[in-house]
């Protein structure tokens, strides 16, 4: 299983080699650092916001809000930052974080006390916190001139030649995917997913795990949304509107199974870099960009395709084994009866 | 591919008990309870807004509702098997795009209209396919056509619109039923919501839906075709999508890409309102009705007290909460009421 799904993140690994290896073959400044740069800033508040989504997906829910706290924190950061302009990046990125939680919480809450779908209450929220950014923006755009210096140096910045926004995005990614994978919460996270009343019966609080991890997909939405406001500086109500569907075809793209219990943000966040760069490679081969959605429609159907191949090969694989277990048992079984036969 | 539940949360929804006595004022069924809502939202629309109870604005507020609830129709019948289609607005839009692009090479308008939901029909047969041929889940599949039918509109018709449309078709959209305020294209979908109402409550093939929905292992063994009929929906769903793309190129008179970009999630909100139960094998044609035209009167007449159209998701959204958790947290309560009365809980089926 582990081989399996290492092969899996592997696969959309060397998809995304050969995309940017046949783009460079056509345009070597694909390569150059400029290039890399500008994919690494757009994906990596993507790769945010799968890294979240996935631990939501692993337990079988789904968070359809998180373009909505995205565009809801992204607004609140610039007000935060024209209502007080000296405030410190530190304090500002918390307030989104918390922000984020916040919503998280409230969709957490409502799924795991009133035990009601996830689906049905995080599309509720996904409007209910839209109108609510829109009221509360009621048309008014907050400009980079808004924004402090500082703040906006932070979401072009690079270290070493790698952009600060990249840095974090890892930063997130790495954590989050070694909390899923190693430590005893993440673990419980998948194994709500693979079957809930099994997990309840083996002792696991699931529905303050649940609880949890939308608390994370929302954290981790917000942060996203302070990153967007310092990446682009222009901040208004619309801001990250349909980008759910987005962040789900990242996942599913990565591996992460639709129906919980299986995946990694790893390949969530390779998924998410596969998306971004198929738009700029599609730009680089001079293909007319309205193919760029029909692409990753295709994408998706290929992956979702793929994984249920592979799922279907390894069933099969252990129920031959299964079965040649079984044969085995019994010529042992006959070969015990006709010992004991001989010995009378 | 039994997946017993869609986006289930981990618990399951505890059955609900006979609590008959202390839970007296809640109405028994959700859809009667909306359709109440309703009346009294136009009664106090038509009270306290200025403006709502005209013949005019009736005519519009029902033209609006016209392309969600005719999506909305074949979506009930998805959901009630336990599936979803996501990718039905995308199709709206890809069939409003071809039908530009063939008006503009002189297609006859006829022919045009007839291929759009054609090629509706073909678009969800895709679908199918992907969902029972090769047993995909049909959230993740139809996110996935989602993509690739509006990245295909655009393909078709990059970012031009063709408006040339002959004035009688563009005005036959909009017009009016003698006699009243009811557009002709709501007479419609009207008749159209009848037809589905009768197969989906009073046939055979209905019952198989609800049987499909709520434990799709169970039909297979009681000899249903369970992929035909799940085939054989998403097909429908398609056509009425494209049907939907011509009443939408026809009524703005506008054939885009980008036509009725994000309505699958107000049809999907619209249906879920309606009482359908997003794991299958429950929810009335009646109570989808009454979830459409709710959200589109509460829209018009917040737009006419003038609060700001984007501020209404708020209302949108909380509906949709509210319509799960408060049956979920009725049914909750009449089944502690039930154990408290040492009373067996049944299992009935109520808000459905």
């Amino acid at each position: 299983m582990t081989a399996l799904r290492a092969r899996r993140e592997l696969g959309v690994l060397l998809a995304l080699a050969l995309l940017v290896a046949f783009t460079a073959a056509d345009n070597s400044r694909f390569l150059s650092s400029q290039s890399i740069r500008d994919v690494l800033l757009s994906a990596s508040i993507l790769v945010v916001l799968a890294v979240g989504q996935t631990v939501v997906v692993v337990t079988r829910n789904i968070d359809l809000s998180v373009g909505s706290v995205l565009g809801l924190t992204a607004f609140a950061t610039g007000k935060l930052f024209v209502a007080a302009p000296g405030t410190p990046l530190v304090v500002a990125v918390l307030a989104g974080v918390g922000l984020g939680a916040l919503c998280g919480a409230l969709n957490g809450a409502l799924i795991a006390a009133a035990r009601v779908p996830a689906l049905v209450i995080t599309l509720g929220t996904l409007y209910v916190l839209r109108g609510v950014d829109h009221s509360w923006a009621s048309g008014e755009q907050i400009n980079a001139a808004d924004l402090p210096r500082s703040f906006l140096d932070f979401g072009t910045a690079t270290v070493l030649g790698v952009p600060v926004l990249a840095l974090v995005a890892a930063a997130v990614l790495l954590v989050v995917a070694t909390w899923l994978g190693s430590y005893r919460v993440g673990r419980e996270l998948y194994a709500i997913g693979s079957e809930p009343a099994a997990a309840r019966l083996s002792g696991i609080p699931v529905g303050a795990r649940v609880f949890l991890a939308f608390v994370v997909s929302g954290a981790l939405a917000g942060l996203a949304g302070v990153l967007h406001a310092a990446r682009y500086g222009t901040v208004d109500a619309t801001v990250g509107s349909g980008m759910e569907l987005q962040v789900v075809a990242a996942v599913v793209v990565g591996g992460v199974a639709i129906f919980g219990g299986s995946g990694t943000a790893y390949g969530a966040a390779i998924g998410a870099l596969l998306l971004t760069t198929i738009g700029s490679s599609l730009a680089v081969l001079r293909v007319d960009p309205f193919w760029q959605q029909a692409a990753v429609g295709g994408l998706i159907l290929a992956a979702i395709g793929l994984d249920r191949a592979l799922a279907a090969r390894t069933a099969r694989r252990a129920a031959a084994r299964s079965a040649a277990d079984a044969a085995a048992g019994q010529d042992a079984g006959r070969r015990g009866e006709r010992e004991a036969t001989h010995g009378s | 591919m039994a997946h017993d539940s869609l986006y289930a949360s981990p618990q399951r929804r505890p059955g609900a008990g006979r609590g008959r006595r202390r839970t007296a004022w809640v109405p028994r069924r959700w859809d009667a309870a909306l359709v109440s809502a309703l009346l009294l939202v136009v009664l106090g629309s038509a009270l306290l807004v200025d403006g709502f109870a005209t013949g005019r604005n009736a005519q519009f507020l029902l033209l609006d509702a016209v392309a969600i609830g005719l999506v909305a129709l074949p979506m009930t019948l998805v959901v009630i098997t336990g599936e979803i289609d996501l990718s039905v607005a995308s199709t709206l839009g890809l069939c409003s795009a071809v039908m530009g692009q063939l008006w503009l090479s002189g297609w006859p308008l006829e022919l045009v209209v007839v291929a759009a939901v054609a090629l509706g029909a073909v678009l969800g047969a895709v679908n199918g396919v992907f969902v029972t041929a090769f047993g995909l889940p049909s959230l993740a599949v139809t996110i996935g056509t989602l993509a690739a039918y509006r990245g295909l509109a655009f393909v078709v018709l990059g970012d031009q619109a063709v408006a040339d449309f002959p004035g009688d078709w563009t005005s036959a959209a909009v017009e009016t039923a003698p006699g009243g305020a009811l557009p002709w294209a709501m007479v419609g979908t009207a008749l159209l919501a009848v037809a589905f109402g009768v197969v989906l409550h009073a046939t055979p093939f209905g019952r198989e839906l609800y049987a499909i929905g709520s434990n799709a292992e169970a039909a297979r063994f009681s000899g249903i075709p369970v992929a035909r009929r799940k085939f054989w929906l998403f097909v429908v769903c398609g056509a009425v999508s494209g049907l939907a793309g011509v009443y939408w190129t026809l009524r703005y008179a506008s054939a885009r890409a980008d036509n009725g970009e994000g309505l699958e999630l107000a049809v999907v909100a619209a249906v879920l309102l309606g009482g359908v139960s997003i794991f299958g094998g429950r929810g009335t044609l009646a109570g989808v009705c009454a979830g459409v035209l709710l959200l589109g009167v509460l829209r018009n007449a917040l737009q006419l007290a003038d609060v700001a159209a984007d501020t209404l998701d708020i209302v949108t959204g909380s509906l949709l909460i509210v319509s799960v958790v408060v049956p979920n947290a009725v049914a909750m309560a009449r089944a502690r009421l039930a154990r408290k009365d040492r009373h067996e809980g049944t299992h009935e089926r109520k808000f459905g």
